[in-house]
């Protein structure tokens, strides 16, 4: 019996772990064998803890024998490498952190101690969460467990790999523009970017401060509530953290009114040339489904969606170039020498970032520098506003807006690589969320060939009830079981 | 012809500390110049009177109470450090 | 020839003495301490973390830029300044730019009895480097001094001469001590200057190419730097040369500017607002609570001193110097209201307790008697109980034991002796045992009185009143 537990949703190891029908030992077991297993053809994980993830299990176990009922108590997490935990190799994908421990934890991986979680190692990413299919990771590219030919969406493509092929009951990951949403819809599992705010940002390695928020990565809906309302909140060491009560986003989610009297925004902008056919089919679906249990679509207009695009990219990088430059050789990570300490920085940002890290910050300081400012940065973030302006009106008409959360299905590995500015336009669906602040969520909602399709849910600034509601109501609804990809 | 002449790429390149090949210098030129041609459409909108969004949140005057605690020990401070010296970390002679 | 008249605009940066420092909670103190003992995720930049605003070095900043009858912005921003140093952590320094907290101030200064107004650009707040130890085989970086709070005051280019810039910076630490906003201790680097400075024919108004002048870090420093500036500059242009676009630093033991980087490595900061920290949007009632808090500042200090006790110009300014000084000053005036005038409570203040204090190093807190004490031991004297010098002994002991004056009178018999009778013996004594001066005073001598006085005043321990002394002497003498 054991030898399966790897397949449960943390709702379900929960109750058995509550019934002590299982011991957090066993599960952690289970998930550690299954890692064995398949990792090898997955690759989700940049390292593993295996030691400390058993050791944790027990001391879950003796919490547990001591009447601890902490939410998450016991259960096995891959945790993003764009994430800092202490006294485990920190790298977000890059040689230059290849041997960086750091000293303390972020304020997430604390939380998700506190809530009793094991941490049973780092997830692969693109380097500094730069890319859309962990292709730009130093070390190596994950494979998508539906085909191990395609990529796995990225930044997040290692957390998302690894719940979907079950070398994890839940992870976390980090969306500054998509790279939470766009993996967990190319893997088929749910994926939640929380409203910027929500989550502390603290020890997340920042890659576009105003848009990067720390999300959960999960097998269902219930399980990516459980796990978002363990991390949010509002944390002092994070200065652009709400201070607002945290839901009962789990609990709530039993005392939904599912699909009765939602009202559906269905952007039209989102319906382009563009959208592979198949996805399209599945969001009409989907649409379908919905309104066919009560729910009310309504067509809106978001004017600004094509301007997305730019505006994302000259922000993230432009704030990236400025958040990467820490990266010098003087107090951690790779340092390779020149001539002289000037020669020193040349050296070893050269010989520690790889291509796309360094097009991204070259791209942010140019729209920084001096003369183009104006026509770059402070353009986009004027526009910025603009799309803010689009989904607060929208949300004056409707509950959630419907859209895909990608434009079509997993890529093969190496297909987009050549030409960053197409990789980057893949984007186009995840990054209006991070622009305008708002929560998003994905959940599986068909396959196109054998690789899965995703619906986004985007909901109003702290709407994150409405949308984890809608998604649970389209789970329900749907009532597709995950199916287990065939690895 | 590229948006971004050869003497920009390595002004940027200088500005970011960032060593390139000859190579990267002219795949670079040809990439950033493709991806700034493409976000000109920006320019095609009107945003006079529109305010910037630094950051899509609601708050303002974030402040912490002027209290001293300790931080990290020395050890710790320098664990990941490529070179120390005096429990300092240690870089290549500066002349002053 | 022609001739050339400064034109100089200043940048202090001051550090606050706040407990915590600008963005973190590790302890602003460094001075002396061992290094990178005071740092944490925050200030090392380690990956991650995040910059949370000190509250107090808000509030010091708004407090100084209400001194500095600036504009106070409740709406300021903090931004990013982007450049590559190893004593820069995070490779940028979160600093104000575009909508920095204060604006639009002045600063009155006199320069040789003579008053001017110094325009204040904008008062910033912002963090602090690390410091760079260059050692043979490296360079050194502790992080302890990185992200202390550091209040940048621009001026604007109003100041004409070494002896005005010197006049504006001394006035800005006595204002900054005043506050108690930092300690203004050039020596220890908690007030560094900066001067931009071109020249421009006296008879007409275009300026000449701007010099920048970095870490001047003494009084001194500025002095002559600007001094050096002036005379280079002066002779640059005379031998028909041009003055270039530079940064200089100044070396003390040489006793010049060096020219440290030149026009074409300027920098290019790529300035942008901070999106680690949401924008300060001051509340108006604590900024008026600010503005009521001010203290009363040397300048309106010196000027009341004048005007209420009749002081003079100069015991005005020494007495206003340093704020406690000028507290205990006031405190010991009031405590004597009845009984001793200012002016001799002043003159006790800059003779004997600024000697003292000057001499022991130690701070006007820790002084051992009450205002009203030494204002009691300056009425002892005042009224004749005690002479001066007495007076002096007891303060010595006041000053070492703390004990209460009349204590120390009575302990140590210092009161004076005005009985005539027995003041009569002493002289007659005094007298029968030094008949030879006593001889030439009677001859016309005058001075030797002064000896026979001081003969009575060591027979009576230096008890006797010395007038009544002098004048029994004359008497007997005369008879």
């Amino acid at each position: 019996m054991t030898d399966s537990l790897f397949q449960l949703t943390i709702e379900q190891a929960q109750a058995r772990l509550s019934r002590k029908e299982i011991s957090a030992v066993e599960l952690t077991e289970s998930v550690l064998n299954r890692i064995l297993a398949v990792d090898n053809q997955v690759k989700a994980f940049l390292s593993l803890q295996p030691e400390a993830a058993l050791e944790a299990a027990r001391r879950a176990d003796d919490r547990r024998a001591a009447g601890d009922t902490a939410p998450l108590l016991g259960i096995p997490l891959a945790i993003k490498d764009s994430i800092i935990t202490k006294g485990v190799p920190t790298t977000c994908g890059s040689k230059i952190l290849e041997n960086f421990v750091p000293p303390y934890n972020a304020t997430v991986i604390k939380k998700l101690g506190r809530a009793g979680a094991i941490v049973l190692g780092k997830t692969n990413t693109d380097e500094f969460t730069m890319g859309s299919s962990t292709e730009h990771s130093a070390f190596f590219t994950t494979s998508n467990p539906w085909n191990l030919n395609c990529v796995p969406g990225g930044s997040s493509g290692g957390s998302a790999a690894a719940i979907a092929a079950h070398e994890a009951l839940g992870a976390l990951g980090t969306d500054t523009g998509g790279s939470i949403r766009q993996p967990a819809a190319f893997c088929g599992v749910v994926g939640l970017k929380p409203t910027y705010g929500r989550v502390s940002r603290y020890g997340l390695i920042a890659h576009g401060s105003s848009l990067d928020q720390c999300g959960p990565l999960a097998k269902s809906v219930a399980d990516a509530a459980l796990l978002l309302q363990t991390i949010a909140g509002h944390d002092p060491r994070d200065s652009t953290t709400l201070d607002r009560p945290v839901p009962a986003y789990f609990d709530d989610l039993k005392r939904s009114h599912g699909f009765k009297g939602l009202k559906i925004g269905i952007p039209r902008e989102y319906f382009i040339e563009g959208l592979a056919p198949p996805v399209e089919k599945a969001m009409r679906a989907a649409i379908a489904l919905a309104e066919s249990h009560g729910a009310a679509p309504v067509e809106i207009s978001l004017p600004h969606t094509q301007y997305g695009i730019p505006v994302y990219y000259l922000i993230a990088t432009a704030e990236a170039s400025s958040n990467l430059s820490r990266y010098d050789g003087v107090r951690y990570g790779l340092r390779a020498p020149g001539d002289d300490m000037w020669q020193t920085y040349f050296e070893t940002r050269a010989a520690g970032f790889g291509p796309e890290v360094k097009r991204r910050i070259m791209l942010g300081a140019y729209a920084l520098s001096a003369g183009y400012y104006d026509a770059y940065y402070l353009k986009a973030q004027k526009v910025r506003t603009l799309i803010r302006r689009d989904f607060e009106a929208a949300f004056r008409q409707v509950d959630v807006i419907f859209a895909p959360t990608t434009p079509d299905v997993a890529f093969a590995k190496g297909a987009n690589l050549d030409d960053p500015l197409k990789m980057y336009l893949s984007d186009v669906f995840t990054v209006m969320a991070n622009l305008a602040g708002i929560p998003g969520i994905t959940v599986p909602a068909g396959f196109s060939a054998g690789l899965p399709i995703g619906l986004q849910i985007l909901g109003p600034a702290l709407g994150e009830s409405a949308i984890l509601q809608a998604a649970h109501a389209f789970e329900q609804a749907a009532d597709r079981h995950p199916p287990i990809p065939p690895i | 012809m590229p948006k971004l002449s050869m003497a920009e790429v390595e002004n940027i390149a200088h500005l970011a500390r960032l060593k390139l090949t000859e190579d990267e210098k002219r795949l670079f030129q040809e990439q950033l110049s493709s991806i700034l041609r493409y976000v000109e459409m920006l320019n095609t909108l009107d945003t006079a009177g529109v305010p910037p969004t630094t950051s899509a949140l609601p708050l303002d005057n974030v402040m912490r109470p002027d209290e001293a605690h300790a931080g990290l020990s020395p050890a710790d401070a320098l664990l990941n450090a490529p070179d120390t010296a005096a429990g300092s970390f240690r870089v290549k002679q500066i002349l002053p | 020839m022609t001739t050339y008249e400064a034109i100089i605009g200043m940048e202090v940066h001051i550090e606050l003495q706040t407990q915590s420092k600008m963005f973190c909670a590790c302890p602003a103190s460094f001075f002396g301490a061992a290094p990178n003992i005071n740092t944490c995720p925050t200030c090392l930049a380690l990956p991650g973390a995040l910059p949370v605003i000190n509250r107090q070095a808000v509030a010091y900043t708004a407090l100084t830029g209400l001194a500095l009858n600036c504009r106070i912005h409740r709406r300021n921003v903090f931004a990013r300044k982007n450049y590559f140093y190893p004593d820069l952590p995070k490779g940028y320094q979160i600093s104000q730019y575009e909508l920095p907290l204060c604006t639009d101030g002045a600063l009155d200064i006199t320069v040789a009895g003579a008053g001017k107004t110094v325009g204040i650009t904008r008062v910033h707040l912002e963090e602090d480097t690390g410091k760079l130890t260059h050692v043979s085989g490296g360079s050194l970086v502790d992080l302890n001094r990185a992200g202390v709070p550091l209040m940048e005051i621009v001026s604007e280019p109003d100041i004409r001469s070494a002896a005005e810039a010197y006049a504006y910076v001394s006035q800005l630490r006595q204002i900054v001590r005043y506050l108690g906003v930092s300690s203004g201790d050039m020596e220890k680097g908690a007030m560094r200057c900066e001067v931009n400075l071109s020249l421009k024919p006296v008879d007409s108004e275009v300026w000449g190419t701007k010099v920048e002048v970095k870490n001047l870090n003494s009084f001194r420093a500025v002095r002559n730097a600007i001094t050096w500036e002036i005379a280079r500059q002066t002779e640059t242009l005379n031998a028909g040369g041009q003055v270039e676009q530079v940064t200089m630093g100044w070396d003390e033991t040489r006793g010049r500017t060096v020219v440290q980087r030149s026009k074409e490595d300027a920098h290019d900061y790529r300035y942008f607002p901070e999106p680690d920290l949401p924008p300060l949007n001051l509340d108006p009632v604590r900024i008026d609570e600010l503005a009521d808090s001010l203290p009363e500042l040397p300048a309106a200090k010196a000027a009341r001193y004048r005007a209420t006790w009749q002081l003079s110009a100069q015991d005005a300014a020494l007495l206003t110097e340093h704020r406690d000084r000028a507290e205990y000053f006031e405190a010991a005036v009031a405590a004597g209201a009845d009984t001793i005038s200012a002016r001799a409570a002043a003159n006790w203040m800059t003779g004997e307790i600024f000697r003292r204090l000057n001499e022991s190093g130690i701070a006007v807190a820790d002084i051992k008697f009450p205002p009203a004490d030494f204002a009691r031991l300056i009425a002892l004297v005042e009224t004749g109980k005690i002479n001066r010098q007495a007076g002096k002994d007891v303060l010595a002991g006041m000053w070492q034991f703390g004990a209460q004056p009349d204590a120390i009178v009575a302990a140590k018999g210092l009161k004076q002796i005005s009985d005539s009778g027995a003041i009569e013996k002493i002289v007659t004594q005094v007298i029968a045992e030094n008949p030879d001066p006593a001889a030439q005073f009677r001859a016309g001598k005058e001075k030797v009185i002064g000896f026979l006085v001081g003969q009575v005043m060591r027979h009576s321990r230096g008890k006797a009143n010395p007038k009544l002394a002098e004048a029994a002497l004359r008497r007997k003498l005369a008879s």
